[in-house]
């Protein structure tokens, strides 16, 4: 069984979604021992004694959101939002492994699929995301 | 007649009015444009309402003064759930960070005169969720600050006039004494109201209309806690997936089910029976629905599932033959159903004819949540959780497969994963309350991608060919535009099929008025796939072909492209506009959008060989909007699009933060589809089948030069859901032309401008 529906279907975290199956939309993202993957192409027994967070698990608390979040929220990106907390946990790996994105660093690692096409301003989000991230630390 | 019609009139008022205070039941009132706030009296409501707390059906405030507001419609990612509840509380007079929203239900009430709808229409489409909503919504507000007032000049024994509000208070001659409607509000759900209609605020005086607002469920979607259907659910619910007929029309022959029911978790297989060949669809497909206790355990016994498919004459349909016949068709004389002028003579004495031939493509609306919903059919009622854009339709679709009476029928909506028409079906409805019903079980059905991109209701196709006779001068004296095509209206209960047209070309839309002998040919050509709404349905294609034929002949008479767009627009007035989005057209508010994203992008300006913009606008279902387009094409023919300007008039603007978003989705959705997307039938099955081969647009196609603007217009909002997507793909592919001298007649773009 894929790590997607074990989330969802036997832990009840619904914030990860289902939308292709196959790995190429993205909306499924959560973090194994802090990596992005995709977990509807995750067999779940491939994580067993790994570390595995979703959206619900990123913010250290309901007042502390991640800073991708808070990008995310001043950026009002969401439209259906169906595709955000997949975006927002790929977004939150990625800045680990580039804390001073260029454009064109986000035009490679970023390639969840958004349908209703908030691209502007998850482009925009990302790099406000670094800058928070960069004044924290 | 006059004096009879206005007796009438008074009669039904007087009528509507008796039968509101005997409280006798839930009249259709929202249709005369009565809030159904009006309805929710205390005590001899049919509708109980808990008078502690409560404004009609649509307020609820606490003694803290936290006023939670009920949105109607459905959330699709087009924001009305934010806007609506800004309406109310503007005309309220709530302070915008003390507003809380919750989603209500369908409001659906059985009169002795049919159904109404205790919370005003329900659905959302044609980018008609704001508008339809825009008066309603504000007396709702307007309503319950009146009732507010009355209640504290009760409680100060003063008349009503001397009562004013502040955001959240009462306040009394201008200030001298106030209280919270916190603190009235108990008082004030108890009262009756003033008049039929509330005053409504002026524009000028608007605090929450017109500043820019975040979506009310920003912090719960990036929280993950936003509730979508796929994440809904009702106690002890099963499973369920179906195997449709990969053929189109196809039927199941026989299946054996023995390998799947092996499976632990599998609890029933059985046979789901779709429509047959020519039928109206109530679902999409013929197939086997399998039962289980998880999801992932139903996609597997599917897979275990062994069909054996009846034979049928959609087997042989192919997209190939479909192009064909549409170009064999246009070769003869098709439905003429529009004339003005004649168009045969001004092109006899054309000066210059030009004829020009365009392709639109099937495509799938692939909303990101694929299609699930949640029914639980009981012996004389059903609960439905659904995803949907049409809860009515919901309601329609669970009465006819279960013939259960539709007043105990429930429906409930969820935050959903993307609408774009598709969602205006509700055959996914449909099939989960089937299965409940043959199961006997509360179900989930769950859709996979594949399922989604291969049984749609696609974007009707079509082959258009364009004609147009010049002047002398280069005036435009003639235009026709000829259309083979499938048509949305294909299967619809009750449609002749002289009326099939009707779906594919809007008879209102420009150049028509602008140009003196206009003609408008229709041909009907047959294919089995299902067709449906697609976000601004036929706009998307009107507009690519209608927008690129002005810069062909722009192009090949010498003129400048956007002089002859202006010099057709010519200037403010109203034109009659009889399609959806009327009742007039102003051509000069597009004309103001052109000149304005033309100047934006430095439309003049003289770029270097391998870089060009090109330009589009469109009025698309009363709201105004023009593209312009930077691109480069390298000399291996490699597209990169350098800079998009997309402005909107959308009247007056409710939530500017929104109005850019869809502004900017829709012009993503235009160019994506434009760039790479099709569907296409091979042997009767559909060939697409995910995202790998139905490639929507990532992030590295965006450019980071992305400007989009709103040009205020003092006027009635109109809807913004449509609006941006219509000139994207012809401002794209004009700007092609300008860079690289090659001309996009056939969408998608895909390959087409590479270099071997």
């Amino acid at each position: 069984m894929p790590l997607l529906w074990a989330l969802r279907e036997h832990l009840n975290l619904t914030g990860v979604k289902f939308g292709c199956g196959i790995g190429q939309c993205g909306s499924c993202t959560v973090h194994v021992n802090g990596v992005a993957q995709r977990s509807c192409v995750t067999p779940v027994a491939s994580v067993a004694g790994k570390r595995v967070t979703t959206i619900e698990g990123l913010a250290a608390s309901e007042q502390q959101l991640h800073p991708v979040q808070q990008a995310w929220m001043a950026n009002d990106v969401p439209q259906c939002g169906y595709c955000q907390a997949g975006q927002i946990m790929a977004a939150a790996h990625f800045l680990q492994n580039f804390p001073e994105p260029t454009d064109e660093d986000i035009d490679t690692h970023m390639t969840n699929i958004c349908r209703c096409g908030t691209y502007v301003r998850i482009r925009k989000a990302i790099h406000d995301a670094a800058q928070l991230i960069a004044k924290e630390s | 007649m006059s004096s009879l019609s206005s007796s009438q009139l008074s009669s039904s008022r007087l009528r509507r009015r008796q039968f509101l205070i005997a409280g006798a039941g839930l009249s259709g009132s929202f249709v005369l444009g009565l809030p159904m706030h009006l309805l929710a009296k205390p005590s001899q409501d049919a509708e109980p309402v808990d008078a502690h707390g409560t404004l009609g059906f649509f307020i609820e405030i606490d003694s803290e003064g936290v006023i939670t507001i009920g949105s109607n419609q459905p959330e699709i990612g087009q924001g009305v759930r934010t806007a609506l509840p800004m309406l109310v509380a503007e005309e309220l007079d709530a302070d915008w960070k003390n507003v809380r929203v919750t989603q209500m239900p369908l409001g659906i009430v059985k009169t002795a005169d049919g159904f109404a709808w205790k919370y005003g229409g329900q659905g959302v489409g044609g980018s008609t969720g704001l508008t339809s909503n825009w008066e309603f919504m504000r007396q709702v507000g307007a309503q319950a600050r009146a009732q507010l007032m009355s209640a504290a000049a009760q409680r100060w024994n003063v008349p009503i006039q001397e009562c004013g509000t502040r955001p959240g208070y009462v306040i009394h001659q201008g200030g001298q004494r106030e209280l919270s409607y916190g603190q009235l509000v108990g008082t004030a759900a108890r009262l009756r109201l003033p008049g039929e209609t509330a005053p409504l605020k002026k524009h000028q005086d608007y605090r929450i209309i017109g500043k820019p607002t975040a979506s009310v469920d920003t912090k719960d979607v990036v929280t993950g806690t936003a509730i979508y259907g796929i994440d809904s659910a009702v106690e002890g619910m099963r499973y369920a997936v179906v195997a449709r007929s990969p053929v189109l029309n196809g039927r199941v022959k026989a299946f054996d089910a023995k390998d799947a029911l092996k499976i632990p978790g599998v609890l029933q297989v059985f046979r789901l029976e779709g429509p047959k060949p020519g039928d109206p669809y109530r679902i999409l497909a013929d197939g086997v629905a399998v039962v289980a206790t998880s999801t992932w355990t139903a996609m597997k016994a599917r897979e275990a599932l062994r069909i054996e498919w009846a034979s049928n004459p959609n087997a042989n349909d192919n997209s190939t033959d479909f192009w064909q016949d549409n170009q064999q068709m246009l070769k003869a004389k098709g439905q003429v159903v529009l004339e003005d002028g004649d168009f045969d003579l001004a092109v006899s004495n054309a000066a210059r004819r030009m004829v020009r031939q365009y392709k639109v493509p099937f495509v799938s609306h692939a909303p990101l949540e694929p299609q699930n919903c949640i029914v639980h059919v009981k012996e004389n009622s059903a609960h439905v959780i659904a995803p949907t854009q049409m809860p009515s339709g919901a309601s329609r679709a669970v009465n006819a497969v279960t013939g259960i009476e539709r007043e105990h029928i429930s429906v409930e909506m969820t935050k959903v994963g993307g609408g774009f028409g598709r969602r205006l079906s509700n055959d996914y409805v449909a099939e989960a309350a089937m299965i409940s019903q043959q199961s006997g079980l509360p179900i989930k059905l769950q859709w996979s991608r594949e399922d989604d991109i291969k049984n749609d209701f696609y974007r009707p196709a079509g082959l258009h060919e364009m004609q147009a006779g010049l002047d002398a001068r280069g005036r435009v004296i003639a235009w026709a535009q000829r259309l083979a095509s499938a048509s949305k209206y294909y299967r619809r209960p009750n449609m002749p099929d002289e009326n099939l047209w009707e779906a594919e070309l809007y008879v209102d839309d420009f150049p028509r008025r602008r140009v003196e002998n206009v003609r408008l040919e229709y041909f009907h050509n047959a294919i089995g796939l299902p067709r449906g709404s697609w976000r601004a349905p036929a706009h998307t294609a009107n507009a690519f072909v209608v927008q690129s034929f002005i810069d062909e002949i722009a192009h090949a008479s010498g003129q400048d492209p956007l002089q002859l767009q202006l010099d057709l627009l010519g200037k403010e007035e109203d034109l009659e506009y009889s399609n959806h989005g009327g009742p007039v057209f102003n051509p000069g508010r597009l004309a103001k959008l052109l000149k304005f994203v033309a100047q934006q992008i430095d439309y003049k300006r003289s770029r270097p060989e391998g870089v060009g913009v090109g330009l589009a606008s469109h009025f698309t279902f009363g709201g105004y909007a023009a593209h312009a387009i930077e691109v480069s094409v390298n000399n291996a023919g490699r597209l990169t699009i350098e800079k998009i300007v997309a402005a909107i008039d959308c009247g007056l603007v409710v939530n500017p933060q929104s109005v850019r978003a869809q502004l900017e989705g829709g012009t993503i959705d235009g160019i994506s589809t434009a760039l790479g997307l099709e569907i296409t039938v091979k042997d009767g099955q559909v060939q697409q089948s995910n995202f790998h081969d139905y490639p929507l647009m990532r992030i590295a196609q965006v450019p980071e030069q992305f400007e989009t603007h709103i040009l205020p217009y003092d006027d009635v909002p109109t809807g913004v859901g449509e609006m941006g997507i219509p000139s994207a793909a012809p401002a794209l592919t004009n700007a092609i032309f300008a860079a690289s001298g090659q001309r996009i007649r056939a969408l998608p773009i895909k390959d087409q401008l590479k270099k071997s």
